[in-house]
């Protein structure tokens, strides 16, 4: 929460690259940098806009066209994922993996399949694809990833997009014209309240060009955030509350409803 | 019409969750038990989170059973000396079942403890409640006399000292099994995360030959005094009571409870009896379903410290 959110004048957040050897320079934009949730919040989603302008002739003649990676990251969550199995006839967790500090919400766009943009070694070095990204887990007094056919690790990434939690488009990412592409981020209304890093790589000829980064919040307002507020921080008057309004609300039906 | 829940974290739709609160309200108000044994299930079932679910549906009884509570007593339904003895009773209960809670919870394996003890007690409770009931509508249609409830039908709860009177229960017992009863239903209630009304109801009427006219309005104040405190519990250590979704569930549950009410005056000591064991064991079998057959996901993933 001490992250101050990079906004420049206007909406345009530009960023110099970070790759020495580019000639290209990318310029980002979302369409918000704060998502209010209020109580008729049902999800939402970001637009981002951006262009590659190629600085010098060579790269003006660049013959394959741009690639653009969009990853978007949220709040860190640890998670606990169990796996059921069956013990006398009834079917109990019996295995846990702990996920330490993984994205909450996760979202890879790209306008191609990864294997389109690149070779293997550089989508691995990248972590471009959902898969390849690392996800540290508790293996016994280690902490590591594993394997991607690893079964709580591949059920994990299975349940978390399920829930729209994490996403993986390799369409996410339009290209308007050959510089200048859009990429529209979903945020589901589970998304949590927290602070999402957005991530844009743009790659030529199988390598990374350059990348900017740009951020975005969710935040609950108005009376949503007085709620949470009340409950967090005065827990037991929030509770007096809640249980005088049961009560009111009980004796309140019995006068409305009462017959004799 | 969808309204996003600020503790829940989540977006519900506002009629699905006030015919959920109806429907629960309107088993509540009949038998008076809770319903909590029946709500949580369905808010966990509709995305929402264990810890929330539980913290929340406590409000939810609490509002049920209060205005339960009023319409019995305005039909002089509830003792609520005896309902205060209970409640005596209960508290020690609760406190030694949130010890217990805590070190089931140290040595793993929460969920099996708790899904084995739901499928014993609701099977047991209403396999119990229907035979029972069931025979005494038999010799009933046979022309028999109906469940013998004289003065002199005793149990071995008549037997113990202490004894108290209660006038509008018109019973003479000790207190003994009162307090025990009380804390049985306290400490369940802890472990098991449910009211206990549906196992207080029958403790009632079997061991301490409670009159149906009464049982179900003293229950409801033993239920709406230890909601509303684990309401206040709840908030003040997990911080995780919903009010707005509790809000919504209590408007249909007291409109629910209300014509539940209404109905369980209209009928039959022994049908409503064997209706209410019909469902406690219908519940109970749905656990043991759910623990025998393979699950559709064996997967399941959870924010660490949201259970």
């Amino acid at each position: 929460m001490t992250r101050h959110l990079t906004i420049t004048a206007g909406l345009l957040a530009a960023i110099a690259s970070t790759t020495p050897a580019a000639a290209e320079r990318l310029v980002t934009s979302i369409s918000r940098h704060q998502v209010m949730v209020n109580s008729s919040f049902t999800g939402t989603s970001i637009v981002l806009f951006g262009t590659v302008e190629p600085d010098t002739p060579a790269s003006r003649r660049r013959a394959a066209g741009y690639d653009v990676v969009v990853t978007v990251t949220g709040p860190r969550q640890t998670i606990v994922e169990r796996r059921k199995e069956r013990v006398l006839g009834i079917w109990t967790n019996i295995g846990s993996r702990t996920f330490l500090n993984v994205p909450s919400y996760l979202a890879v766009l790209s306008n191609q399949p990864f294997e389109q943009i690149t070779n293997p070694e550089t989508i691995r070095q990248l972590q471009l694809g959902l898969a390849d990204k690392v996800f540290p887990q508790v293996l016994g007094n280690d902490i590591g990833d594993v394997a991607r056919d690893d079964s709580f690790r591949s059920n994990f990434l299975r349940l978390k997009t399920q829930h729209q939690l994490y996403v993986q488009k390799t369409n996410g990412v339009t290209l308007l014209t050959p510089t200048v592409f859009r990429a529209e981020i979903p945020l589901p209304a589970e998304a949590p309240i927290g602070n999402y890093d957005v991530d844009v790589k743009v790659l030529a000829d199988s390598a990374l060009l350059t990348r900017a980064n740009s951020a975005f919040e969710i935040i609950k307002v108005g009376f949503e955030q007085f709620v949470a507020n009340a409950a967090q921080q005065y827990g037991l008057l929030y509770g007096i509350t809640t249980a005088m309004m049961a009560i009111m609300t009980g004796w309140f039906a019995a006068v409305v409803f009462r017959r004799d | 019409m969808q309204i996003y829940l600020p503790i829940a974290d989540l977006p519900v739709d506002i009629f699905l969750v006030l015919a959920m609160g109806l429907a629960v309200g309107f088993i509540s108000g009949m038998f008076g038990i809770g319903g909590g044994f029946l709500m949580t299930p369905l808010l966990i079932f509709i995305g929402i989170s264990p810890a929330v679910a539980v913290a929340s549906v406590a409000s939810h009884i609490a509002a049920s059973s209060c205005s339960g509570v009023i319409s019995y007593w305005r039909r002089r339904a509830v003792d609520l000396a005896l309902g205060l003895m209970l409640l005596a009773g209960g508290i020690l209960g609760t406190a030694v079942g949130v010890w217990l809670f805590t070190v089931l919870r140290g040595l793993g394996q929460l969920d099996l403890t708790i899904g084995i003890s739901y499928v014993v007690l609701l099977s047991t409770v209403g396999g119990l409640m229907v035979s029972e009931s069931m025979r005494a509508i038999l010799r009933e249609q046979q022309g028999k006399p109906a469940t013998p409830r004289r003065g002199g039908a005793h149990t071995w709860a008549h037997g113990l000292p202490l004894k108290m009177r209660f006038k509008r229960s018109k019973i003479y017992v000790s207190a003994i099994p009162v307090w025990m009863i009380g804390f049985i239903i306290g400490f369940v209630g802890a472990v098991m995360g449910i009211g206990g009304g549906f196992l207080l109801v029958p403790m009632l009427i079997y061991f301490l030959r409670v009159p149906t006219t009464t049982v179900i309005g003293t229950s409801m104040v033993l239920t709406l005094v230890t909601m509303a405190s684990a309401t206040v519990m709840h908030a003040a250590t997990n911080h995780l009571v919903d009010a707005v979704l509790a809000l919504i569930l209590m408007v249909g549950g007291v409109i629910g409870a209300q014509f539940g009410a209404r109905a369980g005056q209209n009928m039959r000591g022994e049908r409503l009896r064997l209706l209410l064991g019909l469902l406690v064991l219908a519940v109970g079998l749905r656990f043991a379903f759910q623990l025998v057959v393979q699950p559709d996901d064996l997967y399941s993933i959870r924010m660490l410290g949201a259970e």
